[in-house]
């Protein structure tokens, strides 16, 4: 590694850096990828069917397969669309979706930039996905993806109060904006401790928002298949392949912000030896891989939501749920009990 | 007011969402069903109307007589025969085509033979490659015949008490 940094001299920090950078993407489109394959195998089991399983043993290599078809096809711009906005469309949603991933901490040192206002940063950086998908429904100059992008825009300007709220609980409880600290606050001797316990009208409530966030079933009225097709309807070959890599980035996203703040992060269930022999690293791991099996696990259950009443769901039910909640969190923590709470 | 209350309760603590994941949950570890086609295939009765064929008797005189039963009854209008009287006096077919596209399977064909010459087989796997691969000419549904003689005879005796 000096070896390296004195060849390249000052240039250094910058090729460290993209290193780094690379290490992240890398394995997270990967995972993106398995994600897919993922969620057919287990809406397939739910649905008792087995999924995909021809390319490749078990299927596995089934979303390569997907991943070349995309690649293969042709890109078609629609003649009324607006050609820079159409293609400027999945590069703002795809953009968020990586750029979050800066702050996200794997371990207490494992960080690509350590910055002291972490949480904010990403609540900031998530809030910009909604643009490529208005932009796409917008450019696309198609009513059918204009309806789907009005929707998409409303719910998700509307889910991000009361998501932003329930995080407001969480920096309460660990008294910081840094993800690291937020996850070491909630050290203790076992997953009691963690912040799904105290604040848990506010975990269900960022669970379920971010899933209305994400617009994935019951909340996916903005592609809605079924009835719309939604923004993306005239999208084709990588262009859409964009769009469906950000869905799937922000869901693993969202995944582990939830598995960060409100389920430990790195920290093992319990602080006893088997447990902390494993390292942090795969404790995360972990955690994420099972709310992402949550949200598959929505999706193969619930059907999708009326507009009006996703609306409902987040004004009338989320909001005041949140405010309710933060009063009180805010009032025990001035009682002898507010211990309970840090 | 009591109804109203448990209700608000049910849905604010998703009592009802729960169960339905529940529901889910429980079918994840269900013996899955799923018939694996090319190399399991699902149990087919003798009736089965699959692709036609023309049968021939067992000494190889092909039986369609060239009644036009067939070619009249079809509802689709898919079958087009042409007969000519052969030099030993008999009525023979010199065209018997079935345009597959427009065959919708009905099996009246099938019915209307006097002679059981045109019959519909178990085989529901074939395809055509460019435009006109579905239209089946005479030696094409003989060719079938010929080949499945042995599994169309069985599916006729197997059906021949109840016809």
């Amino acid at each position: 590694m000096e070896f390296f940094q004195s060849l390249l001299g000052p240039a250094w920090p910058v090729v460290w850096t993209l290193v780094k950078i690379i290490a992240i993407v890398g394995p997270l489109l990967l995972a993106v990828a398995y994600v897919t394959y993922a969620e057919r195998k287990v809406i397939g089991y739910m649905q008792v069917r087995i999924g995909p399983n021809r390319v490749g043993p078990l299927g596995l290599l089934q979303p390569i397969a997907d991943g070349v078809k995309l690649m293969m096809k042709e890109i078609i711009i629609p003649s009324g669309a607006n050609k820079k906005l159409f293609l400027l469309g999945p590069v703002l949603a795809m953009a968020p979706a990586l750029a979050a991933w800066a702050v996200v901490p794997f371990s207490p040192e494992l960080v690509l930039a350590n910055i002291d206002a972490s949480l904010l940063y990403i609540m900031a950086i998530t809030s910009m996905g909604v643009y490529g998908i208005v932009l796409a429904g917008w450019a696309s100059n198609s009513k059918y993806p204009f309806l789907g992008a009005m929707r998409s825009a409303a719910q998700i300007v509307s889910y991000e109060i009361a998501m932003g709220f329930a995080l407001v609980g969480v920096l309460m409880a660990a008294q910081s904006l840094n993800l690291v600290e937020i996850v070491n606050a909630q050290k203790g001797s076992s997953f009691f401790s963690w912040y799904w316990l105290p604040l848990f009208p506010m975990f269900l409530v960022y669970l379920i928002s971010s899933v209305a966030e994400i617009n994935r079933a019951p909340f996916d009225v903005a592609e809605g298949e079924s009835e719309i097709v939604g923004f993306h309807a005239e999208y084709s070959g990588m262009a859409f392949a964009v769009f469906f890599l950000a869905e799937y980035a922000n869901m693993i996203l969202v995944a582990t912000l939830t598995a960060l703040m409100f389920l430990g992060g790195w920290l093992p269930p319990f602080d006893v030896a088997p447990f902390t022999w494993i390292p942090g690293f795969f404790w995360l791991i972990a955690k994420i891989c099972f709310v992402l099996f949550l949200f598959l696990w929505f999706r193969a259950t619930f059907p999708r939501y009326r507009y009006d009443q996703i609306m409902r769901l987040g004004w009338k039910v989320f909001i005041p749920v949140t405010l309710v909640w933060l009063l009180f969190v805010g009032a025990m923590m001035q009682t002898p009990l507010g211990y309970l709470f840090h | 007011m009591m109804k109203s209350l448990n209700a608000f309760f049910k849905s604010l603590l998703l009592i009802e969402l729960l169960q339905g994941m529940a529901v889910t949950g429980r079918y994840l570890f269900a013996r899955k069903i799923t018939v694996q086609y090319p190399e399991e295939r699902t149990p087919m009765s003798p009736r089965f109307r699959g692709l036609h064929a023309l049968r021939r008797y067992p000494n190889g005189e092909e039986r369609c007589i060239a009644c036009k039963l067939c070619e009249a009854v079809c509802p689709a209008m898919a079958i087009q025969i042409d007969m000519e009287e052969r030099a030993d006096g008999t009525r023979r077919t010199t065209r018997y085509d079935i345009d597959l596209t427009k065959c919708i399977f009905c099996g009246f064909c099938e019915e209307s033979c006097p002679v059981d010459s045109i019959v519909e087989t178990r085989i529901f796997d074939y395809h055509g490659e460019k435009r006109g691969d579905l239209y089946y000419t005479k030696q094409m549904l003989l060719a079938v015949g010929d080949k499945h003689e042995e599994q169309i005879a069985k599916d006729r005796a197997a059906d021949a008490k109840y016809r």
